[in-house]
């Protein structure tokens, strides 16, 4: 079995090797992807158009809106799949192996200090990375993740249960919920308004400003939705695996 | 020498073959569950290198446009005149060489296998030349205030494929270990070969 493995990933890599001399040279401005008229119009547009100077967000959150809403849709139910297979209801039924018993100790104080010192300061530059997402190198995704990591943190610094004090299952639930109704809101919106979905051009007639502006609020309001989103789905991803679907005592 | 220069000229391509064909041979011949989704990461880390590869460009920075290129472009005109005037520059450009082309032609029309070259060449020539006034064009009708040249900047496109690519990453990982836990629980052994083996005999 290892043999057939071995020569397998060998074939295939003798084949991509043979494949990578029509590339062209790494770093090449005249390589096909680069030279290619639909990414220098993103380069060259996506100011004039959105007024948006990162054009990864413009990409990311206008041009290419449907991707990313769906792949927000593709979280939500990683998120989803992960309770289905893993949740346990009710505390009386025990798996055949025994779980780690960890012995309840009062939290050390360094740890418990420096997680009073950075959590605050962590989520208020999680909130700085999505709300200047578009301006600055972040977004909807990196900022959810560094705000689903503060409560990954508290919950390791102190206990499961202390950290879904603040964030609780049900809560953490609906918040990946509202985080894609945000999303979808605003291709809603925008159909309502008599444009296409998620074209958020039209929104102008409720959205201050011009037709930049409209496309720029709505990308910082849609990478609300998904911070949203993945900030819920983070945790829950986290209190599922650790508790082993107890959501009770985890690491 | 030629053999090193053509490694260098690819390097990344190189390593991302390596790395994706040992997280293919984990995935493929590991019988520990967990090593299987490590491969499987490594497999994606792989792939993420190769895009972001093929996006870089030397000399270029993240797609991200300075400040001072946005500072003031707020007030400006649009770029809609200019890029009327382009438009007229290349058509202008086109015939002028299409001209010169059949020219060219006409003199070596005597053989008729040479003006096929020719004809040939002249086409070359004026698709080179379309594409290089379409780069022009584009680097002008660029501003509405703004100068972007597009050898700047990276390309945002692979990027933005990534992001979305590593959050599918991130998705499966999950997915992946919540099976592998529920599993454990079930059978007490995250061995591929052992789970098999307890299917078979028929677990109590």
């Amino acid at each position: 079995m290892k043999f057939l493995g071995l020569l397998t990933v060998l074939i295939t890599g003798f084949l991509l090797i043979q494949a990578e001399r029509d590339f062209p040279d790494w770093g090449d401005v005249n390589s096909p992807a680069s030279s290619y008229k639909l990414s220098q119009h993103y380069i060259t547009q996506t100011f004039a158009e959105t007024s948006v100077p990162n054009m990864v967000t413009a990409v990311l959150a206008d041009y290419r809106g449907y991707d990313t809403m769906f792949e927000t849709v593709v979280i939500f139910t990683a998120g989803i799949a992960i309770i289905g297979i893993l949740r346990v209801f009710g505390s009386n039924i025990k798996p055949d192996h025994p779980e780690v018993v960890l012995t309840k100790k009062k939290p050390d104080l360094i740890v418990e200090t420096t997680c009073r010192l950075l959590i605050p300061i962590i989520q208020l530059f999680a909130l700085y990375v999505v709300a200047h997402g578009h301006h600055s190198p972040g977004g909807g995704f990196q900022g959810g993740v560094i705000f689903g990591a503060s409560f990954i943190l508290l919950a390791l610094a102190r206990d499961l249960q202390y950290a879904q004090q603040w964030v609780p299952e049900n809560r953490i639930l609906n918040l990946a919920g509202i985080g894609i109704f945000i999303y979808a809101g605003f291709g809603v919106a925008s159909l309502l308004l008599g444009g296409n979905f998620l074209d958020y051009g039209v929104l102008t007639a409720i959205i201050p400003g011009d037709v930049k502006d409209a496309h720029s609020h709505s990308m910082l309001g849609v990478e609300i939705g998904v911070a949203f989103t993945v900030t819920a789905i983070m945790f829950s991803i986290y209190s599922s695996l650790s508790s082993n679907g107890h959501m009770k005592e985890g690491i | 020498m030629v053999a090193i220069e053509a490694l260098a000229d690819k390097f990344n391509y190189w390593v991302y073959i390596v790395i994706m064909m040992i997280g293919l041979y984990a995935m493929v011949s590991k019988n520990n569950l967990i090593k299987k989704l490590i491969g499987m990461s490594v497999f994606q880390t792989a792939i993420i290198l190769f895009y972001v590869s093929i996006g870089y460009k030397d000399e270029a920075t993240i797609p991200i446009l300075y400040h001072d290129q946005v500072h003031g472009a707020h007030h400006a005109e649009e770029g809609d005149h200019s890029d009327e005037g382009a438009h007229h520059d290349e058509t202008h450009a086109m015939e002028a060489i299409a001209k010169e082309a059949t020219h060219h032609g006409n003199d070596h029309a005597v053989d008729a296998d040479h003006a096929e070259v020719d004809e040939h060449e002249a086409d070359h020539v004026i698709d080179a030349h379309v594409m290089h006034n379409e780069s022009d064009h584009a680097f002008e009708a660029g501003h509405g205030g703004l100068d972007i040249d597009p050898n700047q900047f990276e390309n945002p496109l692979v990027h933005v494929l990534m992001l979305t690519a590593i959050v599918v990453g991130v998705a499966t990982l999950g997915v992946g270990l919540a099976i592998t836990q529920k599993l454990y629980g079930e059978f007490g052994t995250i061995e591929e070969h052992e789970i098999i083996e307890q299917l078979r005999t028929g677990n109590d």
